[in-house]
C-alpha cells in the first residue's frame, strides 16, 4: 500500500522519437536511400543507362507492376495475400481483346474488363471472408482458374487490331518529359490508396486486422468487410493495369503476364512491408518496385544475363527479408535481459 | 531504443550497399566490353532466343556465333529466363540504347515486340527475325527454316523410301485445329496423290500433342490396321511417343515411323533400330544463316526487299523471297550416320 506512494508517476511522451527520426530512419527510407545510390552508381558506371530514354523504358515496364502493387501493399498488411492478380491481368485483356473484335469501341470494353476483374476480386474475397478459407489457398485457386478462362477464352490465338489511337496512348510521354503518361494514372491511384492507407479509419483499421485480427475485430473494426473491399479493388486495379498491359504490346493474349504476381509480391516485400502483416508504408513499395526495376534495367544495360539478373535482385529480396529478421532478433537480445530481470516487485522494498 | 533504431536502419542500408555495389560492380566491369561491341563498327550482332537454356536456342546461337567469328564481327546473346510474350521487350529495349548493329530474333510473340523493333529499326539497328517471325512490317528480314512444302515432300519421301513404295499408312498428327500440321497433311496427300499412287493414306489421328494420346493412338493404330507399313508423324511429341511404342511392341523394326522431331528425343530410337530416319531443319544452320543476314543488312548489301542476293558462307548464296523471307533450304535429314553430331 504504500510503496504506491512512493512511486513517481510515470510520464509517457507523445513519441518515443522526434518526427524527423520517425521518418526518416525507417526501413522505407532505407528502401528510398538504396534506391537513389543503385541510380547514382549506375548513371555513372553503366554506359547508356544515364539517357534520358532509360527512365522512360523503365517506367512503362513497371507501370502494370506499380499499379498492382498498391492494392496488394493493403492485402498484405492486413496478413492476407493475392496471388492471384497476374491471372486477373490475363482475364482482362482477354476480356478487352474480344469485346473490342466483336466491335465494341475500347471505352466500353475497358470498362466491363474493369468490371469483370471487380467480379474475380470479389469471388476471391466471397471465399475469403465468407467462406472463411485463407488467402493462400483461395488465390492459389483462383491463379489457375482465372488464368484458364482467359486461355480458354481465346485459346492460342491474339487479339491484335486495337485503334493505334490508344496503343500509341498507352506508350506516349508526358510532352517535354520522358515520363510515359501512364504515371500519371499511376500517381492519382498512389495518392489515393496512399490516403485511404495513411490516413483514414478504414487504414488504420487494415493496420489494425494485421497486427491482430481478434483486437481489431473488439475494436470495432469490420474485419470481413475491410477485407472483402480489398480483394475487389485488388481486382479492378489487376484488371485496369490488364488494359494498359494490352494496350501497350498491342497484343490481348490469355497468358499475358504470366508470373506477374510474383515481381509484384517481391517488389512488394522488399518495399518493407511485413508478410506477417501490420506494418507497411505505400512509398516504401513504390520505392522497392522501382529498386528492382532499376537494378534488372542497369544489370541488362550491362550485359549481365537475365538467370544472374534473377539471382541478384532474388539475394536483394532474400538480404531484406533477412536482415529484419536478425535486426529484430538482436534488438529483443539487447531489450530481452531488461525484460526478463524486470525491476524489482514494488511489494520486495 | 535509440540506438536500436540507429543501428537497425544504419544496417539495413549497409546490407542493401553492399549488395547494390556488388551487382554494379559487375555492372561496371561487363559495360566496358558491351560498349566495345558498339563502338567497334557496327558488325556487332546480338541474338534473343525465345528464351534462356533452350537447347534448339543453344544449337542455333551457336550457329550465330560460328559465322560472326568468321567474318570478324561481336556475337552476343542475351535473353528472358521465361518465353512470355511481352518478356523480349525489355532486352530489345536494352539493345537499341547499346546500339548494336543488329538482332536476330525468334519472336515469343508477333505482335508485343512490334514496336520495340520498330524503335530499334528507328535507331539504325538491323532487325533478322529466325525461327518465329514477327509481322512482316516489323523487321528486315526473316529466316525461314523450312516451307509447308517442303517439310510435306521430305515426309513423304521418307516413308516411301522406308516403306518400298507400297502399302498402307498412317498420319499421328497434333490437335485436331493445329493450323501447321493440317496444311502440311493436306499437301502430304497431294504429295501422294501424285507421285506414290501405291501408298495408300488409311487415316489421320491425332495425339493431341500429348505424350500418352499420342501413345495411345499408336496401338491403336497397329491394333486396326494389321497391315500398316509405316506412321508419319509431323509433330515432335506424336514421333517420340510413337517411337517410344514401337520399340517395346512386336512392330519394331516391321513397321517404320518417320516425321518431325529433335535429335535428343528420337536418339535412342535410331540407335536401336525403331525409327530409320526422320527430319527437322539445321538449328545451326539457322543460326548461321542469320547472322549472314544481319552482316548483308548491316553493311548494306542487302535491305530486305525481294531479289536482294547475299553471301552466307559455308552455306553459300542467297535470295530474299517475296515479304522479306529467306528460306533456309530443304529440311534436314537425321539418321543413325548424323544424328550424333547434334544436342538439341
Amino acid at each position: 500500500m504504500t510503496d504506491t506512494a512512493q512511486r513517481a508517476p510515470r510520464t509517457y511522451k507523445d513519441f518515443g522519437q522526434p518526427l524527423w527520426r520517425r521518418i526518416l530512419l525507417t526501413r522505407e527510407m532505407a528502401i528510398v536511400g538504396l534506391l537513389v545510390i543503385v541510380y547514382l552508381v549506375a548513371a555513372l558506371s553503366v554506359r547508356n543507362f544515364a539517357a534520358p530514354i532509360t527512365i522512360t523504358y523503365l517506367l512503362l515496364d513497371v507501370a502494370a507492376i506499380l499499379m498492382i502493387a498498391l492494392p496488394m501493399t493493403l492485402i498484405i498488411i492486413t496478413g492476407e495475400i493475392d496471388l492471384s492478380v497476374a491471372s486477373i491481368v490475363g482475364l482482362s485483356s482477354v476480356v478487352l481483346g474480344t469485346l473490342h473484335q466483336a466491335g465494341l469501341p475500347i471505352e466500353a470494353a475497358g470498362l466491363v474488363a474493369i468490371v469483370v476483374g471487380a467480379i474475380a476480386g470479389a469471388v476471391n474475397g466471397f471465399f475469403i471472408t465468407v467462406v472463411g478459407l485463407p488467402s493462400l489457398a483461395v488465390t492459389i485457386g483462383t491463379l489457375a482458374l482465372f488464368r484458364g478462362l482467359a486461355v480458354g477464352l481465346l485459346g492460342t490465338t491474339a487479339v491484335t487490331d486495337f485503334t493505334e489511337f490508344w496503343t500509341d496512348l498507352a506508350k506516349s510521354k508526358i510532352p517535354g518529359t520522358p515520363i510515359p503518361s501512364v504515371m500519371i494514372l499511376f500517381v492519382v491511384l498512389a495518392i489515393a490508396f496512399a490516403i485511404v492507407l495513411h490516413f483514414t479509419a478504414f487504414g488504420r483499421g487494415i493496420f489494425a486486422i494485421g497486427l491482430s485480427s481478434e483486437a481489431a475485430r473488439f475494436s470495432g473494426v469490420n474485419v470481413e468487410r475491410t477485407k472483402f473491399i480489398l480483394f475487389v479493388l485488388s481486382g479492378a486495379v489487376s484488371a485496369l493495369a490488364g488494359i494498359y498491359y494490352t494496350l501497350r504490346f498491342g497484343s490481348a493474349r490469355g497468358d499475358n503476364a504470366t508470373g506477374l504476381e510474383l515481381s509484384v509480391i517481391a517488389a512488394v516485400l522488399l518495399g518493407g512491408v511485413s508478410i506477417f502483416g501490420g506494418r507497411g508504408a505505400i512509398h516504401g513499395v513504390i520505392a522497392g518496385v522501382l529498386l528492382i526495376g532499376i537494378l534488372s534495367s542497369a544489370l541488362r544495360l550491362a550485359n549481365v544475363t537475365s538467370d544472374v539478373i534473377n539471382i541478384i535482385t532474388g539475394a536483394l529480396l532474400v538480404a531484406s527479408v533477412v536482415s529484419t529478421s536478425i535486426l529484430a532478433w538482436a534488438r529483443r537480445r539487447r531489450v530481452g535481459p531488461g525484460v526478463k530481470k524486470g525491476p524489482p516487485a514494488p511489494g520486495q522494498d | 531504443m535509440k540506438f536500436a533504431r540507429k543501428a537497425r536502419a544504419g544496417a539495413i542500408v549497409a546490407a542493401a550497399l553492399s549488395v547494390a555495389l556488388v551487382a554494379t560492380g559487375c555492372a561496371a566491369g561487363d559495360s566496358g566490353d558491351g560498349g566495345d561491341g558498339g563502338d567497334g563498327g557496327n558488325l556487332s550482332i546480338t541474338f534473343l532466343p525465345k528464351n534462356l537454356g533452350n537447347a534448339y536456342f543453344d544449337t542455333s546461337n551457336g550457329g550465330g556465333e560460328e559465322a560472326i567469328s568468321e567474318f570478324g564481327g561481336t556475337y552476343a546473346e542475351v535473353g528472358p529466363t521465361e518465353a512470355t510474350p511481352d518478356s523480349q521487350v525489355s532486352f530489345i529495349n536494352t539493345l537499341t540504347q547499346q546500339g548494336v548493329g543488329a538482332i536476330a530474333v525468334s519472336a515469343n510473340d508477333p505482335e508485343a515486340i512490334c514496336d520495340a523493333l520498330n524503335e530499334a529499326r528507328d535507331a539504325g539497328v538491323k532487325v533478322v527475325t529466325f525461327d518465329s517471325d514477327t509481322n512482316p512490317d516489323c523487321r528486315d528480314v526473316f529466316i525461314n527454316q523450312a516451307t509447308a512444302e517442303g517439310i510435306a515432300k521430305i515426309e513423304v519421301d521418307l516413308i516411301a523410301e522406308q516403306i518400298g513404295g507400297a502399302g498402307e499408312i498412317a498420319i499421328l498428327s497434333a490437335t485436331a485445329n493445329a493450323t501447321n500440321q493440317n496444311a502440311w497433311i493436306e499437301l502430304m496427300k497431294e504429295e501422294l496423290a501424285a507421285n506414290y499412287p501405291d501408298i495408300t493414306l488409311v487415316e489421320v489421328v491425332y495425339g493431341d500433342d500429348d505424350d500418352q494420346t499420342s501413345f495411345d493412338k499408336t496401338a491403336a493404330l497397329l491394333q486396326t490396321y494389321p497391315n500398316l507399313k509405316g506412321i508419319i508423324s509431323p509433330t515432335t511429341v506424336g514421333i517420340s511417343a510413337a517411337a517410344r511404342y514401337l520399340s517395346t511392341s512386336e512392330f519394331k523394326g516391321k513397321v517404320a515411323l518417320t516425321g518431325l522431331g529433335t535429335p535428343n528425343q528420337m536418339r535412342e530410337y535410331v540407335e536401336d533400330g525403331t525409327v530409320t530416319a526422320f527430319a527437322l531443319w539445321n538449328p545451326a544452320d539457322l543460326g548461321y544463316l542469320a547472322a549472314y543476314a544481319a552482316k548483308a543488312l548491316i553493311e548494306g548489301e542487302i535491305t530486305g526487299a525481294e531479289g536482294d542476293t547475299f553471301d552466307a558462307g559455308k552455306l553459300g548464296s542467297y535470295t530474299v523471297g517475296a515479304d522479306g523471307v529467306v528460306l533456309l533450304g530443304d529440311p534436314y535429314v537425321f539418321d543413325a550416320d548424323n544424328i550424333g553430331d547434334f544436342d538439341f
